[in-house]
């Protein structure tokens, strides 16, 4: 039984427009040990899978379908249990280092704060705990950033803080949300491969979220692309990058910025901008901004087509793209 | 309307505060009023009760600084004595206001939902009567007096922390870090505690201060009302009721517990927006 097993999950927000799915649909498992990559633009659903996950969809969210940590169902669980395995079992770190501190607490007592609340230990122990962990994520000189507050310390190290307070308690899982989209580029790297390492170590299972293409090449051995909160095409990340099956899938790839010198040409961008969650199409929701749309494309959402071993694309033209390039 | 900082954690604030020019002026009055609160505990001219019926009415002189009242009594002693009463009035009603209005707006702010309406529906029933009318509707049904005045007072502070309260503390709670230790496995209540609690301190502190001033000017209009401090307790507000009879004769015994009301509020306000200023986000991080 894989450790955690999420099916048809569906969540569906009030907006200004009504009620939207922000996820649709949306199903994968994932094992100790498993890297697992979750890619797409802004507003596609990501982060709200995560949350999900964690049980901390905002409160007129309304979810459907099942998510299973260890076999046990968590959409049905109490505030109070799902408190118990927050930060315990599972564990997530956020996009904005900046703010995801509490402003007016010392670092030492904002990581040791899992250690007393899941582990029972005393202020002291936790304490002598919450040093070894700042020093693990590499922050320099952590006796001394104890005792400091967020606000003296440089993003990189804000999010050395965040892995240590998301490690406190061994977590099975760890949802990474875009965790370095707000680095400088060199510190990307570094807190990545620090990721990466904690995970193999620990065996835990990963979650990790990020718009950016080459995040999830270097670091996952499996991913999904996300788009109108459906997944529109998930495999092992080498084939999917090898045999990428979906149009969007190749427009995000297209676009990504490369480096070298300036070129007179633009960056490529896919035309359009994502629909809106509550007039999302009836159909693919790609179509509108597709190259490659027939009019079946609107008959309703494309079946996931197998496309290789465990790679699997949404779209009806997947064969003839795969083939024609 | 988040406070990244509470004011005593910040070194350089005392720097800040005194080139802050309303802050000190604020300081110095509501000091020099407290000074004579406390001074009048061990020393006043004379004693503030003690009536010299020959010495009625008297203008301000080397032996009566501020002159005597109908009943020969020493005015500057009734003052100082008076600010002892003012001051009371004040702490309690401020501290009945705010613990229960911040309890309140805390508790709706973290459950959200219906109990946040309900709790914000009441404190705007509350906050619909004047203060002077909850007073006189308390004071009608269980008789005047300084402990039932203060408790009027204390009523319609509690909507006013209330409200204040769950603005800030609602903006506290949609930010990061708020997700962050839920998603550390915090509860509602820890998390209100832990986090949104010392976030929203200097706010409830800067508006502690304005209401310590409203509540003053409340419990002297009480007073004078014949609602509030009874005789022969000195009272500023009954003081000022007293004058009344002899304003032509003596417009000095009106004149000086009016200056008293107004230098202590004036001298709280000049606080609170001096200490508004101080805590400023964007200066409090720079700490």
């Amino acid at each position: 039984m894989p450790l955690l097993e999420v099916e048809n999950l569906t969540v569906t927000l009030a907006t200004n427009r009504g009620p939207g799915d922000a996820v649709r649909n949306v199903a994968f498992a994932l094992d100790r040990g498993e890297t697992l990559g979750l890619v797409g633009e802004s507003g596609c659903g990501k982060s709200i899978t995560a949350l999900a996950l964690m049980s901390l969809l905002p409160e007129r969210a309304r979810i459907a379908g099942s998510i299973r940590l260890d076999g046990r169902e968590l959409t049905t669980l109490g505030e109070d249990q799902l408190c118990g395995l927050r930060g315990d079992r599972m564990a997530m770190i956020f996009q904005e280092p900046m703010t995801s501190l509490n402003p007016v607490q010392t670092i030492g007592r904002q990581v040791a704060e899992p250690l007393i609340l899941h582990k029972g230990m005393t202020r002291a122990a936790a304490r002598e705990r919450a040093l070894d962990l700042l020093d693990r994520v590499g922050l320099p000189n952590p006796a001394a950033r104890l005792d400091q507050f967020p606000h003296q310390l440089s993003g990189g190290q804000r999010q050395r803080v965040m892995i240590a307070m998301a490690l406190a308690c061994d977590p099975d899982l760890l949802i990474a949300d875009e965790p370095t989209t707000a680095l400088d580029v060199t510190i990307q790297g570094q807190i990545l491969d620090l990721i990466l390492d904690l995970v193999e170590e620990r065996g835990m299972a990963l979650l990790l979220i990020s718009h950016d293409l080459g995040v999830i090449a270097e670091t996952t051995q499996r991913m999904m692309v996300m788009y109108g909160g459906s997944v529109v095409e998930a495999g092992p990340t080498a084939e999917v990058f090898a045999r990428m099956a979906h149009p969007y899938t190749r427009g995000l790839f297209a676009a990504r910025p490369k480096l070298g010198p300036a070129t007179e040409t633009p960056l490529a961008t896919i035309a359009g901008v994502v629909p809106e969650l509550a007039d999302l199409p009836p159909g693919c929701p790609f179509a509108n901004r597709c190259p490659l749309m027939i009019p079946p494309c609107n008959d309703g959402l494309p079946p996931p087509l197998p496309m290789g071993p465990d790679h699997i694309s949404r779209c009806i033209r997947a064969r003839e793209l795969v083939a024609s390039a | 309307m988040t406070v990244a900082a509470t004011p005593s954690a910040a070194p350089g604030f005392a720097a800040r505060a005194l080139r802050h020019p309303s802050f000190v002026a604020g300081a110095v009055l509501t000091g020099l009023i407290v000074l004579m609160a406390l001074v009048s505990y061990v020393w006043t001219p004379h004693p503030p009760l003690e009536m010299t019926v020959s010495q009625r009415l008297k203008p301000p002189s080397e032996a009566w600084w501020l002159g005597t009242d109908a009943f020969g009594r020493d005015v500057a002693s009734l003052i100082m004595a008076g600010a002892r009463n003012s001051i009371l009035v004040g702490v309690v009603a401020v501290g009945i206001g705010m613990t229960a209005g911040v309890a309140f707006g805390l508790y709706a702010s973290a459950k959200r939902g219906w109990t946040e309406e309900i709790v914000m529906r009441l404190s705007d029933f509350v906050f619909a009567f004047p203060a002077i009318l909850s007073a006189v509707m308390l004071t009608a049904l269980a008789g005047a007096g300084t402990a039932n005045s203060i408790i009027a007072i204390g009523i319609f502070n509690v909507p006013v922390f209330a409200r204040i309260t769950r603005a800030a503390a609602n903006s506290v709670w949609a930010r990061e870090f708020v997700l962050a230790a839920r998603a550390a496995g915090k509860g509602g209540f820890r998390i209100t505690v832990e986090h949104v609690l010392p976030n929203i301190v200097s706010i409830l502190v800067v508006q502690a201060t304005i209401q310590f001033a409203i509540a003053i000017l409340a419990e002297a209009a009480l007073s004078y009302l014949g609602l509030g401090t009874r005789p022969p307790d000195p009272s500023w507000g009954r003081m000022l009721n007293e004058a009344q009879a002899h304003i032509f004769r003596s417009p000095t015994l009106a004149v000086f517990p009016g200056i008293a009301i107004a230098l202590s509020v004036l001298g709280l306000n000049l606080l609170g927006d001096g200490l508004r200023d101080l805590i400023d986000p964007r200066l409090a991080r720079k700490r």
